[in-house]
């Protein structure tokens, strides 16, 4: 068990298609954060910003970017990239600083403003870059992947296109109390299953769209939260940034084939899987404890997914965890208070950062109508493209 | 666009990976740098045809056209394909294709059989790009 961060403050911009710039509306998400936490600006000592790739060159370099953009004050920088876990990555870059005395405060920004319709590579011809690849050889959206792990799960577990679509009927309900969603409306099944067929079996209601949106968090060491008057802040606990372990046997994003176990017996723990683990571990808690978590629903057959993955259910029984309302406000351990990305869509780098953003209200009691009552413990978890694991675990 | 990814024609059509002399990991795309198996010493990577067939481990679809740099001609109506990932049994590997023009999502299930074909990914004045595919076996 390492030792803990506090959580100062949690600030976002709302998500939505607003047609502005990424350090906009990472500005305006770290200036809620400072503000919450009572912190001015140039008593920050570092600022860690999470990447985008699509706003070209200046995404490359967001710490700066959104250093320069609330002013330059001579802090420490870093920018991190790790695809939708760079938020994750981020938060544990400024976790460490704090821990080994680098720095006593740190301001961790997110932002994004998305392109319209799927997510493609960068430009040019890149045989070498297997994200390029799988466009150009098999047109493989991020949807077409959904697609085959939400098609594997009807065959190998029972999963229906009818318990996808509680997933959203759900996540949607709590997203319609969150002033920060983009999809602020309820859903009934049987508008999932009006809607069309995007890679089969999964419909356009069954996968997030890409949005703008911007998170931040201002971390500190616990003595400095004392010193700054909050005696009980929300702590960071764990964060897990682990790699799969070779051989990966299950086909993800962006690869076109798995590793082989001709050569090496895989693990019986499957990639997510490990990723929870990990952070159970650092945090010394297991999914009993939990009150609450947020997981990354790109799709609805993969929110069930991480039911599994997280423990809070055995292999295959996700769909039943759902049926049966532990997951959903009311039950036993509620999945994705916060709407999820059913209601936010994907603004890649900021989406973990608002992921810890909301279990922070959470666990403050500050959620307002969607609060959890006395929530106590909770997760986020997620994974980034390319072999990046990301799980925070937060406590009060 | 990409080379040695496949070899031959008809009955001879062979998607190629590559073969750790070690440890035997099989890695396609074609690793030919390093072997990847942290607990392999390291040995020769050496291309190895894989096998023809193997079993659907799960299918999808596009029904909307995928962005560049798929090539497409936006001009045509979009015309959805199957993609499928296919589970070999000897190399313990489960590989993502293409299913051959006409084979939709409802003529697939998990645990099918299938064999790798060629294909014709897309052409234009100079270049003909081929690709592998993947076609339920018994299926002409």
């Amino acid at each position: 068990m390492t030792a803990e961060v506090a959580v100062l403050g949690a600030g976002m911009h709302p998500w939505g298609k607003w047609g502005r710039g990424f350090v906009e509306y990472g500005v305006k998400a770290a200036r809620a954060a400072l503000a919450d936490a009572g912190v001015d600006w140039r008593d920050v000592g570092s600022i860690v910003g999470a990447d985008t790739v699509r706003g070209g060159y200046p995404g490359y370099v967001a710490g700066a970017t959104f250093a320069r953009a609330l002013g330059w004050q001579g802090a420490r920088v870093a920018s991190v990239y790790a695809a939708c876990a760079s938020g994750a990555q981020a938060i544990n870059t400024a976790r460490a600083q704090i821990l080994a005395g680098l720095a006593d405060v740190v301001l961790v920004v997110g932002a994004d403003a998305a392109p319209k319709g799927f997510f493609r590579p960068a430009g040019g011809d890149r045989p070498d870059d297997p994200d390029w690849l799988r466009f150009r050889v098999l047109g493989a959206t991020n949807p077409t992947y959904f697609g085959l792990y939400a098609r594997r799960r009807m065959a190998v577990h029972g999963d229906t296109h009818e318990d996808f679509a509680q997933v959203k009927v759900k996540n949607a309900a709590m997203g319609a109390l969150n002033p920060n969603a983009r999809y602020r409306k309820r859903v009934t099944a049987e508008e999932v299953a009006a809607s069309a067929v995007v890679a089969d079996p999964l419909r356009l209601l069954d996968i997030c769209a890409t949005s703008d949106g911007g998170a931040a968090l201002v971390l500190s060491s616990m003595e400095f939260a004392r010193r700054h008057g909050a005696a009980e802040p929300v702590r960071i606990r764990a964060v897990s940034t682990v790699t799969p372990r070779y051989p990966n046997t299950v086909l993800d994003l962006p690869d076109i084939a798995t590793d082989s176990a001709a050569g090496a017996e895989p693990s019986a723990e499957s990639f997510r899987a490990s990723i929870a683990r990990a952070a159970y571990e650092e945090a010394g808690i297991g999914p009993e404890d939990l009150s609450l978590a947020e997981v990354y629903d790109l799709s609805t057959a993969l929110e069930l997914q991480w039911y599994e993955d997280l423990g809070l259910c055995g292999d295959g029984e996700g769909a039943k965890l759902l049926r049966e309302g532990v997951t959903a406000p009311g039950g036993r351990i509620p999945v994705n208070p916060s709407g999820g990305l059913a209601s936010f869509g994907e603004a890649v780098p900021a989406q973990a950062i608002a992921q810890v953003c909301e279990v922070t209200w959470q666990l403050r009691g500050q959620a307002g109508d969607r609060q959890i009552p006395d929530a106590r413990v909770a997760v986020t978890a997620n994974q980034g493209l390319f072999g990046h694991g990301s799980a925070v675990v937060a406590v009060r | 666009m990409v080379t040695g990814w496949f070899v031959g024609d008809g009955e001879d059509f062979r998607l190629l990976g590559t073969r750790c002399s070690a440890c035997v990991s099989v890695f396609f795309p074609r690793e030919d740098t390093h072997c990847r198996n942290p607990g392999c010493r390291g040995g020769d990577l050496q291309e190895v045809p894989l096998s023809r067939r193997g079993r659907v481990w799960s299918y999808t679809d596009s029904r909307y056209r995928p962005p560049s740099p798929y090539v497409t001609d936006p001009e045509l109506p979009w015309e959805p394909y199957a993609l499928i990932a296919v589970e070999l049994e000897s190399e313990r590997i489960v590989v993502l294709g293409q299913a051959v023009p006409g084979v939709t999502v409802a003529d697939l299930t998990v645990g099918m059989e299938v064999e790798v074909v060629p294909g014709v990914l897309g052409e234009d004045a100079e270049t003909t790009w081929t690709t592998w595919r993947w076609r339920p076996t018994g299926v002409a």
